[in-house]
């Protein structure tokens, strides 16, 4: 089974509005998928550039796919979906 | 502290949009138009009554942002005149907490309360447990009289339904000195008589009706115009962005300011005279000393606890010692403070040598409103090296354990007492503390107003774990004080 990438952005704004509070993520994810699943911060994603768009962050990206205003819960519902093959 | 909730969130989009609208081609008309911009015709109402009720809340959010009180508001007046105001004004104002009250919930009273779930049981345990006679059986229900009953909370430990509940006023129980409390229309007033600054409520108000009074727009003003001005941040702040106090230097060096010096290296002259002041008061046979670099905890003393002043520390706060040394070299500059802390307001307001404060959150809305990217940055380094012990102070048991680093009297032993957080309870012990000429625990006492240090600070955008861990990266790469 091919690999999921996860990128927490560590860009100004998503840091700005939040995303140090994803950081349970690199520890939560390693346990819960091994393997399967590899998370890492990121340079700035790039997502949050378009008027109002801050308002969205933080942002993660799984895969190709961006999720804004990324909680926890969120990231590992998609995660779970992802890995049980069920999108 | 909560730095993570959705009140919060706002307020940051908030202050992003006004430093957007300041650097725009018209502030005043962008600046007005931002709460329609926020809640468009047509959108969703997600938290309050409806659409004006929702504008109105964020124009008086950013009324307080261009740095006005929002209490006794002449409602009449626009938007576009008070940003036309912040450009204008040449004096801060003298409070800087304001209390808006239409977004105050006007929370019921704090009391003890007998829910549905109550079974009108045979036990009537909380009849019994009421020493004050104010639980009775009504109607097959507990019922409580609320003139005779103290709060003590008896009867809610008893019932076995857990049907009792004790009803509270989030911002009132978070106040360690009861200073904020409910008018006869049940919202929140704060009596700045009583008030140290400490800025519990405004991190716990559920409403987020709490805001401090910024300054973003004078020293932005200052930036705009060509002034030299010339940051110091708190040791706590290196935790508060991603990338290294270098990178973050050419971030904010990039935002306009002319120079930038950590307060770090004002921890480290602060450590050095408190060691030297510990070790001769301990000579003398003073039980115990505490320390006096936390501005809550410094107000906390001047307006309440009055009997532990000889016991603090007479040595000055490492913003003090930075500010005079930044003075010096910039005689003419604007001087802003880059804070976790609100209570640093109270203290920098009484300080000539620094002009204005901003918090983590305004210095990062600065950041994110001139889009730069502090990973992205190259590092530049600073004039001077603080110590590994001096960019420490911002957690907890980091300004004792410097203290007693530097205690090398072999007469003299420095046993530190971590007050980590001020609330009803430890302000009682410290009280008793000075009432019994005592301390117990050891000699050396440590007060942090926030729990886990200026990190836990009501200002701070990072969560704990990871501002410590930036932190810790940047002590590995730090010398020993000496």
């Amino acid at each position: 089974m091919k690999n999921i990438e996860v990128k927490i952005c560590s860009g100004t704004t998503c840091f700005v509005m939040g995303s140090s509070f994803l950081s349970e993520l690199y520890e939560i994810i390693p346990q819960k998928y091994g393997d399967r699943v590899t998370v890492k911060p990121s340079l700035c994603l790039g997502q949050c550039s378009n008027s109002d768009k801050h308002s969205k962050a933080p942002y993660v990206k799984i895969d190709e796919e961006y999720i804004s205003e990324a909680t926890i819960e969120k990231v590992l519902n998609i995660l779970d979906k992802k890995v049980c093959g069920n999108e | 502290m909560n730095n993570n909730s959705q009140s919060i969130f706002i307020k940051k989009d908030i202050l992003i949009r006004l430093v957007e609208a300041f650097f725009s081609d018209d502030f005043i008309s962008n600046t007005a138009s931002i709460p329609f911009k926020m809640r468009p015709k047509n959108a969703e109402v997600p938290y309050r009554c409806c659409i004006y009720k929702e504008r109105e809340i964020i124009k008086d959010r950013i009324i307080a942002d261009l740095g006005f009180s929002v209490e006794n508001l002449d409602e009449s007046e626009r938007l576009e005149d008070f940003a036309k105001k912040s450009l204008e004004r040449d004096k801060k104002e003298e409070t800087p907490l304001t209390v808006i009250d239409a977004a105050c919930k006007g929370c019921v009273p704090s009391r003890v309360y007998v829910t549905d779930l109550c079974q009108g049981c045979v036990a009537r345990a909380c009849e019994k447990s009421c020493k004050f006679g104010a639980v009775t059986i009504e109607g097959g229900r507990s019922y409580i009289d609320g003139n005779k009953c103290k709060n003590c909370g008896m009867c809610i430990k008893s019932c076995p339904y857990n049907a009792i509940v004790r009803l509270i006023v989030p911002c009132e129980q978070a106040c360690p000195v009861g200073a904020i409390s409910k008018n006869s229309n049940g919202i929140a007033v704060i009596d700045f008589e009583k008030c140290i600054t400490c800025g519990k409520c405004v991190a716990v108000c559920p409403f987020g009706a709490v805001n401090e009074k910024s300054q973003i727009i004078d020293v932005l003003q200052g930036i705009k115009t060509g002034k030299k001005v010339v940051a110091m941040f708190a040791p706590a702040i290196a935790g508060q962005f991603p990338g290294n106090i270098y990178q973050l230097k050419s971030a904010m060096l990039k935002a306009g300011f002319y120079d930038v010096f950590e307060v770090a290296q004002g921890a480290d002259v602060t450590t050095r005279n408190e060691a030297k002041e510990f070790t001769e008061r301990m000579k003398e046979g003073k039980p115990f000393m505490t320390t006096s670099c936390c501005a809550g905890y410094n107000n906390l003393i001047k307006k309440h606890l009055a009997e532990i002043k000889t016991f603090v520390s007479d040595t000055k706060t490492p913003l003090f010692y930075i500010a005079e040394i930044v003075r010096k070299i910039y005689p003419d500059a604007i001087t802003v403070f880059i804070s976790p802390c609100v209570a640093k307001r109270v203290e920098v307001a009484e300080n000539e040598n620094i002009d204005y404060v901003l918090n983590a959150d305004e210095l990062g809305a600065i950041f994110v409103g001139r889009k730069i990217e502090i990973m992205e940055m190259p590092e530049i380094e600073y004039q001077f090296n603080s110590s590994k012990q001096g960019r420490n102070y911002g957690s907890t048991g980091g300004v004792s354990s410097a203290v007693k680093s530097l205690v090398k009297d072999n007469d003299v032993n420095a046993v530190p007492v971590i007050i980590d957080g001020l609330n009803k309870d430890s302000v009682k012990q410290l009280k008793k503390y000075a009432v019994d000429n005592c301390c117990p625990e050891g000699n050396l006492i440590e007060v942090m107003c926030c729990e886990g240090g200026c990190i836990g600070g009501n200002s701070t955008i990072a969560n704990q774990k990871t501002a410590k861990r930036i932190i810790n990266n940047l002590l590995e790469k730090s010398e020993d004080i000496v």
